[in-house]
């Protein structure tokens, strides 16, 4: 059990957290592994927040247990927050501060925080060192966020969303850092809605909705789950998949995901794509931009929660 | 042991080191806010300056600055612990400043002590200057400079429990709308410039009792009458710091 507290770095077990009348978090559990990147993955009022904001101290558990570095996070908050770094979804700085000066404030709270200045440059906050906070962009206020989480050399940090808003270079930027912090032992728990991000960094994945983890696992252990493919195609609207299904093998899927848009799973292979444009031939269907794919965590979250993630 | 750029060398600075920088940090933004400046720099320096050479109100003084210095400290304290430390503090709520700051190694009652230094450090320079301005305009105080910061600290303590206890339970657009009103109303019946034997008896008994009146009353015993300690004012003003303080300990929300 020893073994286990050094491993985990962060052990969530039944969390529950109400808001008056509203379950937000609704009997949650998870595990990150030191060392590795955790993105908690689901659509927006899934619960993610709350969970993170639960294991920062933030809110207290109205059940279930919360460990973090082994340590209770209301209880223990004296000694956790040093350890820690947080990411906050917006705000958190003075709105009158500069860029730089808040950096360097929040090095001066750490014992043996970053250099200031690499990070500065890392980071492209170069050319907003003396821009006041309320005046930078959005794009600017999400990377001063992530500078200010990682400055005081924490070993595990929390980024609540840490690219939504930003444009594809800014957010590679983000990803290359994460990277950069696993690869030198920072454990990180991020929250995310954006699919791609979750495949792109996570070591594993929390996938949440209604306040509950529904399935947790390596995005391949996730995407393997039935070792299904899929067979997506556009064609005209409403055709009637039941049947097509009568002609595909049992245990196939067949679904119209939005107007003219299809998705055939299960086991796709040549025989069961040549039986699918068959039956297009038959009833005068072309199946455009027909093509087989990876089985993805869009999927799975679909399968999972009945929903789409917005992307 | 790896040795990255980020390898995790966690640990928070020593508390004097961090009370110190956020001290230092919260005064360098009242410094560099405009309208903070007007309140707690520039109001008033003008008030002292106006009333005293303009006969707008009958003061009953011979020199008018001598019945105004007293009044106009009393108005600096609390223009910067009650209006000025509520209007920052609640916009910093709102901002999630006290949110972060929250997850940072800044224990909160250290933050509050670097707030209450910024506050002590705004008011040495609004007095320093006032002081000046004082002079120049031909004061000449009385009494012992003991009594005179008993009252100072008493009369910081008081105003920023109010100014906290509406920081931290008030939507920030409020307080800063309530933290002006209560600032002008409490100029004006507060005996900071207008004396409060002006009033009727009846309103004079109330507003004997509220912390500007407290403070501007007991600094005047002093420095225009050359009195020792008025216990009397140090008492209402303690009871108030209690109060405010006591209240904003229990109802001050963080997020």
């Amino acid at each position: 059990m020893r073994e286990k507290s050094v491993d985990t770095a962060v052990r969530v077990r039944g969390l529950v957290k109400r808001y008056g009348n509203r379950t937000a978090v609704d009997g949650l559990d998870l595990d990150v592994r030191t060392g590795t990147v955790t993105a908690v993955l689901g659509p927006n009022g899934a619960g993610k927040t709350t969970t993170v904001e639960t294991c920062e101290g933030y809110r207290r558990a109205d059940a279930g247990t919360v460990r973090v570095l082994g340590l209770d996070p209301v209880a223990d908050a004296a000694a956790l927050r040093p350890r820690i770094g947080v990411m906050l979804q917006s705000g958190g700085v003075y709105s009158g501060a500069r860029a730089e000066e808040m950096l360097r404030h929040m090095a001066k709270l750490h014992a043996h925080p970053l250099d200031v200045d690499a990070l500065i440059e890392r980071l492209g906050l170069g050319s907003c060192g003396r821009t006041a906070y309320r005046r930078l962009s959005g794009g600017q206020q999400q990377r001063l966020a992530l500078a200010l989480a990682v400055v005081g050399r924490p070993e595990l940090v929390f980024l609540d969303e840490p690219t939504a808003g930003l444009d594809p270079q800014a957010r590679r930027a983000t990803w290359d850092l994460v990277r950069e912090l696993r690869a030198d032992g920072v454990t990180t728990v991020l929250t995310t809605h954006f699919m791609q991000e979750a495949e792109e960094l996570a070591d594993d994945v929390a996938i949440v909705d209604a306040g509950r983890v529904v399935a947790q696992g390596s995005p391949e252990e996730l995407c393997r789950g039935g070792a299904e493919n899929t067979l997506r195609f556009t064609g005209r609207p409403g055709l009637d998949l039941g049947s097509l299904l009568k002609a595909l093998p049992d245990g196939t899927a067949a679904a119209e995901l939005t107007p003219g848009t299809y998705r055939i799973s299960g086991d796709v292979d040549p025989q069961l794509l040549a039986t699918v444009t068959t039956w297009c031939a038959q009833h005068g269907v072309m199946p455009e931009g027909i093509a087989v794919e990876r089985h993805t965590l869009e999927d799975v979250f679909m399968e999972l929660t009945g929903k789409e993630l917005r992307g | 042991m790896s040795t990255g750029t980020y390898s995790p060398r966690p640990g928070a600075a020593p508390v004097g080191r961090m009370i110190a920088a956020q001290a230092a940090l919260e005064t360098r933004m009242l410094l560099r806010n405009g309208e903070q400046l007007l309140l707690t720099v520039v109001i008033p320096s003008l008030l002292l300056v106006l009333f005293s050479t303009v006969d707008v109100v009958d003061t009953g003084a011979e020199k008018a600055v001598d019945f105004l210095a007293p009044g106009v400290l009393a108005l600096a304290v609390m223009s910067t612990a009650f209006t000025g430390q509520a209007i920052a503090t609640g916009f910093e709520r709102r901002y999630g400043v006290l949110k972060r700051l929250g997850a940072s190694p800044l224990p909160r009652w250290a933050l509050m002590t670097a707030k209450t230094l910024s506050v002590l450090v705004t008011e040495v320079f609004q007095i320093a200057l006032l002081t000046v301005i004082a002079f120049a305009l031909g004061w000449s105080p009385q009494g012992g400079p003991l009594p005179v910061a008993l009252l100072l600290v008493l009369g910081t303590a008081a105003f920023s429990g109010l100014g906290l206890l509406m920081a931290g339970t008030l939507r920030a657009e409020a307080t800063l709308a309530a933290a002006n009103l209560v600032f002008l109303l409490l100029l004006v019946g507060g005996g900071v410039v207008v004396p409060l034997e002006k009033f009727p008896d009846a309103a004079r008994g109330v507003l004997e009792l509220l912390p500007i009146s407290a403070l501007s009353g007991g600094l005047r015993d002093v420095l225009q009458g050359g009195a020792g300690m008025p216990w009397g004012d140090a008492l209402v003003l303690a009871v108030w710091a209690v109060l405010g303080l006591g209240a904003a300990a229990r109802f001050f929300r963080w997020e």
